[in-house]
């Protein structure tokens, strides 16, 4: 039977959890909604190969960019923060802070990506809608974001999944320290190391019902966004 | 003075020529209808009608002056001019703020904005449905919102895009009637693309016709296509079509069971399955049964009246319901409403069949 330091430690895994990747999804929404909106708009059309090259290596870039490997995203952020890195002076690593750099690297391109193509989707129809009814340019803007609100809401909820779930970047720059940069998925895998199945059968319960909270508001989301 | 002029208009994309030396003047007031077959590029001039495709070249002279490049100018100049898309396209949020958005971006005030967001749909026949999701409508009730939306800034020119391409004959006729009585009431200038030749020929002051982007001719619909074929004004309707059960009779003629007890005589020689229709010209009306050849009289009630102007259309419900078309005066003179009890004549040979 678990004891009361058993519940703490969860708690202080899952709140740990939460504020890394809370955090930096928010600020990854901060960057990504505006970049995503504006690449969105710019459709950047036009015949002349210049602008065609640098549209195909925009969308691709970011593409390539949503599914970047944790891992790799956790070694360049270590190599960049370890003593010997750049920013080795700032002592960074192996805190939380350093984790929620790795996750908002990782969150920014899904954000801008989603986003992108949510508003690009809606983009001609209702941007030439709103001109045509009188509308200003940046009215018109508005009303294009303010439609394409629920894949917004889809990118930023996609971003938090992948950025609870990931585990290799967390791992290289928190260090996994109990207490103090151990998440949700590197407490799994160090306790499933250790045999303790107790504690990652717990953890794991959690995230599993986490990710289905987070598929249900999504599902919600897109059934109200298609009703018609 | 002419509201609105194009001079040697062309438009090409990517090489392809899609306008071709295009010129028409258009006076205030005037409802100057675009016919032609798809891809002639009806959409393509209406667009840029409504600044928002440039021209490759030629002017386009708004009001004496002409149009220039400078976007201030354009955006300044879009305010006074409305369009209706073919494809409908609306906001995701109420039928009110859809319509009133046109207003909003203006900086238009609540208690007026109200005001004209009521009107306005009272003109569309949809008051009642402010609160409701855009998004939720029918087809031919979205296609309605947008009409809407177009008519409450009382633009000077509004362009329509094959407006009622894809609705059916009833939301046809409301879309139709509000056009006609805002063009009489606010002498509101239309350019208006359309296939239905019957729609061209009720609204229409002028017609253009359009072939490979062309203009081919302008002029009046009847200078044009001169007395329109039967085949061209039914071709373009789906009114007092019926289908039923044909029996030849004695006399040599056909009796049709349309079913609802309705039986119609034709004088084709027809057994069996027949689909057939009977000119809205005609139909006569009459408030008492008339003594005459007529091998047809129904008796029945007014369900709908649309107003073209000169001529009145009717729904009348007999059985089946029949569309009638009048004169204005006629109309009048009758004192025709909603509901009122009338007959309806035709002769076994008003009855065609292909």
């Amino acid at each position: 039977m678990a004891d009361a330091a058993f519940w703490q430690e969860i708690l202080n895994i899952l709140l740990l959890s939460l504020r890394v990747s809370g955090t930096a999804v928010l600020i990854g929404t901060l960057i990504g909604v505006p970049i995503g909106t504006i690449l969105g708009l710019a459709q950047f059309k036009g015949k002349q190969p210049f602008i065609f090259f640098f549209n195909i290596s925009i969308r691709s870039t970011v593409n390539t960019f949503m599914g970047l490997p944790p891992v790799v995203v956790g070694l360049v952020v270590y190599l960049l923060l370890s003593a010997s890195g750049p920013l080795g002076p700032l002592g960074l690593l192996y805190t939380p802070t350093a984790m929620i750099i790795t996750q908002l690297i990782m969150a920014v391109p899904i954000i801008i990506g989603v986003t992108m193509s949510a508003v690009g989707s809606v983009e001609k129809a209702i941007r030439e809608k709103a001109l045509s009814l009188g509308a200003t340019d940046r009215q018109a803007a508005w009303m294009v974001l303010r439609e394409a609100r629920m894949g917004v809401l889809t990118a930023i909820i996609v971003a938090f999944g992948a950025a609870i779930s990931e585990v290799g970047g967390v791992m290289i720059t928190g260090g996994n320290i109990r207490w103090v940069t151990r998440t949700l998925t590197t407490a799994i895998v160090v306790e499933t190391n250790l045999g303790d199945f107790e504690l990652a059968i717990t953890l794991g319960i959690i995230l599993l019902s986490m990710a289905f909270v987070i598929n249900l508001i999504l599902t919600i989301l897109q059934l109200r966004g298609t009703k018609r | 003075m002419p509201v609105i002029q194009a001079q040697n208009l062309s438009k090409e994309y990517f090489g392809k020529r899609i306008l071709e030396d295009i010129n028409f003047r258009v006076q205030t007031g005037e409802i100057f209808v675009l016919v032609g077959p798809n891809g002639a590029g009806k959409t393509t001039l209406l667009r840029i009608l409504d600044l928002l495709e440039e021209p490759t070249g030629g002017r386009l002279v708004f009001d004496g002056t002409s149009v220039t490049r400078s976007a201030k100018d354009k955006a300044a100049l879009r305010r006074r001019i409305s369009i209706v898309f073919q494809q409908t396209v609306l906001f995701n949020m109420s039928v009110y703020d859809n319509v009133a958005y046109g207003l909003k971006v203006r900086g238009g005030n609540g208690a007026d904005t109200e005001k004209r967001v009521s009107e306005t749909l009272e003109r569309v026949q949809l008051r009642g449905f402010e609160k409701k999701n855009a998004l939720a409508l029918s087809g031919g009730e979205a296609q309605r919102v947008a009409l809407a939306q177009a008519l409450i800034t009382e633009p000077e020119l509004l362009l329509l895009d094959e407006p009622t391409a894809n609705l059916d004959p009833r939301n046809v006729s409301i879309v139709e009637e509000a056009l006609s009585r805002v063009n009489r009431e606010r002498k509101t200038t239309m350019i208006m693309a359309t296939h239905n030749m019957f729609q061209a020929e009720n609204l229409a002051h002028r017609v253009a016709v359009f072939n490979e982007g062309k203009i081919e001719t302008i002029g009046t619909f009847r200078g044009v296509f001169g007395k329109p074929s039967r085949f061209l004004q039914d071709f373009a309707r789906l009114e007092n079509v019926f289908s039923g059960v044909s029996t030849v009779s004695s006399e040599g003629t056909s009796v049709i069971d349309v079913g609802d007890g309705l039986l119609i005589e034709a004088t084709f020689m027809k057994a069996g399955d027949v689909t057939f229709y009977v000119p809205p010209e005609d139909i006569i009306l009459s408030t008492s049964p008339l003594v005459s050849s007529a091998r047809n009289v129904f008796e029945g009630r007014i369900v709908q009246i649309l107003d073209f102007g000169s001529v009145v259309k009717l729904r009348v419900k007999a059985g089946k319901n029949f569309v009638v078309q009048i004169t204005k005066k006629s109309f009048s003179e009758m004192q025709l409403n909603i509901d009122s009890r009338v007959f309806l004549a035709f002769k076994a040979s008003s009855v065609q069949t292909d």
